[in-house]
């Protein structure tokens, strides 16, 4: 274990620690809080970075301490948390596949918690042109709580329908798949079916933007993540094992359905959460996890580092959107924007390796 | 205790309505080579299989140690017993080294994931295997022979005394099947390891088996010695084949040599017999 992981030993304790996924979280980190620095001075009132820093320690004058502590600090710690609970939540779905192309976005469960979001926004008619989130105490209570209920019901729905004497990750990729694809339709209908101001405030929240995001969606993300998290760490070992195979995994100790199980609903927490809080921000948990794969150059998507490159890819896309493109844009449209050449280019692959 | 550690006391297992395995007794002789044969179809990976716990009888039990294996933690059968199952796929970009570490899945703790005895052991089954040289490869890098064996130094990572082995020469070359089944003798011979393989081959399982199960149709027909197990009239009733039995001019052992079927009447119909019966 000399290149990949290093062992640490005391007395009992005895860790792997994988070196090279260790460098690559670190790095990420780093970028990370580059990011985060300059998401916090950057705007439509520049502050300098040392005035940010300064204000974050307790400094700063009050028009600092407004902007960027009670502006900018929430929706920049939602951007942090929600691509963290994506990209690892991508590593989990990919890791219980075993197959790169399940994500939630591609089975369906970010679709369900779309459906559950616009559901409320369209029925309850509470919309009204520009209103968006704020409009009623219905839509800021319903519209977080449907999506993730939307998340949860999509999860279990696709869980039964791939039951057969046990989860195979090819079949649950195909029903993922169509799964999604009536989802997507279900959620059409009701843009259609809508007054066209439920369906414009519908689709704002659609596009998944983490504008005027603050702690009412930061609480509830920490909260899901501060149990989730852990859990996920603690299911690393069963996934090494499972990545072996259903069979192998068993033979190796691995109490397979409750594994299996334990890392779904963590997978589909986390997505849901996130989802409720921004919107579908699509192809994070799709293109991270694999980005990080190939970065620590392991067999299964990393979770620790899938956490810090997702947080810098959304942290990222909210930069762009406030600062670096003229016009604003929903930050799902630019993570799409990333991903979608990622997918293609990931099919192609694999198809020529299958071919060759 | 028992003198066998694990035996099956009437096991009937399906998948479906129809049973694979039907009413099935079966004591696995303790630090021996056990290889179980039979025609495609006649449930013998599916007796395996039972056996290693990935499938639970519909009625009957398996017995480990004298316990009912249900009732052993599934992390404490997997302390004594280690499975091989058939044709396993790695994960693309795995190292040998990553593969045989995770062999020590039930003895690990999240406290205790590396620990020297971890380090020893996974040493040993890479050397037991003579895959200690390719321990920095990725598996997709490696001939068949070469990733079998370092399957089975995971199996062996695993550190128990009982090892099931389902098919493991199936889609390996005559002398990457003999390289496997020779490190089989060596670990039942030196490491006093017993071992239950399925095989397919009829004349490997007479050289390299003590105790030979001959299946069909989810029953057994048949048990003991290669000498015992292996005459024409077996053959013949079992497989369907004609066949002389001949002696290794070597070992003594027997050696299966179908007879040429140029009449071509005797056995076609019997063969076509068999293509048609029930799939695996």
């Amino acid at each position: 274990m000399s290149t990949l992981s290093t062992t640490f030993r005391a007395g009992p304790v005895s860790w792997l620690v994988p070196v090279r996924a260790g460098l690559v979280a670190s790095g990420g980190l780093l970028v990370l809080a580059a990011l985060v620095a300059l998401d916090l001075a950057l705007g439509d009132f520049d502050i300098s970075l040392p005035d940010v820093v300064r204000t974050l320690l307790g400094g700063g004058d009050a028009g600092q301490r407004f902007v960027v502590l009670e502006l900018r600090l929430p929706q920049t710690l939602v951007a942090v948390l929600v691509g963290a609970a994506l990209g690892l939540s991508g590593a989990l779905f990919q890791t219980f596949a075993r197959n790169p192309l399940a994500s939630p976005d591609i089975l369906g469960v970010t679709r369900g918690a779309a459906l559950g979001a616009v559901g409320v926004i369209v029925l309850s008619g509470a919309g009204g042109y520009g209103g968006g989130l704020v409009a009623g105490t219905l839509q800021q209570v319903g519209v977080p709580l449907a999506s993730f209920a939307g998340g949860l019901l999509a999860a279990t729905l696709l869980y039964l329908l791939s039951w057969r004497r046990g989860i195979d990750g090819q079949r649950l990729v195909l029903v993922g798949i169509g799964l999604s694809a009536a989802l997507t339709a279900a959620t059409s209908w009701l843009l259609v079916k809508a007054r066209i101001e439920d369906a414009a405030s519908a689709q704002v929240w659609l596009n998944g933007s983490l504008n005027a995001r603050g702690w009412e969606q930061a609480t509830p993300l920490l909260w899901t993540m501060a149990a989730l998290v852990p859990l996920a760490l603690l299911l690393a070992r069963s996934l090494n094992a499972l990545q072996l195979g259903d069979d192998p995994a068993r033979g190796l100790g691995v109490r397979l359905q409750l594994t299996q199980l334990l890392t779904l609903v963590a997978a589909v927490g986390l997505v849901s959460v996130s989802v409720s809080a921004v919107g579908p921000l699509e192809f994070v948990a799709f293109v991270v996890p694999q980005i990080a794969l190939r970065l620590t150059r392991g067999s299964r998507p990393p979770m620790l580092a899938s956490m810090v490159l997702g947080a810098c890819l959304v942290v990222a896309a909210d930069l762009t959107t406030r600062v670096l493109l003229p016009f604003a844009l929903p930050a799902g449209l630019v993570t799409a924007a990333i991903g979608a050449p990622y997918l293609i280019w990931l099919l192609l692959r694999t198809n020529r390796r299958v071919t060759a | 205790m028992t003198d066998h550690r694990l035996r099956t006391e009437s096991v009937t297992v399906g998948y479906g309505a129809e049973p694979v395995v039907r009413d099935l007794s079966l004591a696995v002789p303790d630090g021996r080579v056990t290889t179980i044969i039979g025609p495609n179809g006649c449930g013998k990976s599916t007796l395996l299989r039972t056996m290693a716990r990935l499938l639970r009888p519909t009625s009957g039990r398996v017995l480990l140690d004298g316990e009912p294996v249900d009732a052993v933690p599934t992390r404490e059968v997997a302390r004594r017993m280690a499975l091989l199952p058939q044709s396993p796929v790695a994960p693309e970009g795995l190292l040998v080294r990553d593969l045989v570490g995770r062999g020590r899945h039930p003895h690990q703790r999240w406290f205790s994931q590396w620990s020297p005895e971890d380090e020893r052991v996974v040493a040993l089954a890479l050397a037991l295997t003579d895959t200690a040289h390719l321990r920095d490869r990725p598996l997709d890098q490696l001939s068949g022979g070469q990733r079998q064996r370092a399957w089975i130094a995971m199996t062996l990572a695993q550190d128990t005394d009982l090892l099931l082995l389902d098919e493991p020469t199936t889609y390996l070359d005559l002398a990457h099947q003999v390289e496997v089944l020779d490190l089989v003798t060596r670990l039942n011979r030196e490491r006093g390891r017993t071992v239950v393989m399925v095989l397919h081959d009829l004349n490997l399982a007479a050289r390299y088996s003590d105790h030979v199960v001959v299946m069909k149709d989810g029953v057994v027909v048949t048990e003991g010695g290669p000498h015992a197990v292996f005459t024409p009239a077996l053959l013949a009733s079992c497989f369907g084949l004609d066949a002389d039995v001949l002696a290794d001019p070597r070992t003594g052992l027997p050696i299966v040599v179908p007879a040429l079927s140029a009449a071509g009447r005797g056995s076609c119909p019997q063969r076509a017999g068999r293509a048609a019966g029930a799939p695996r």
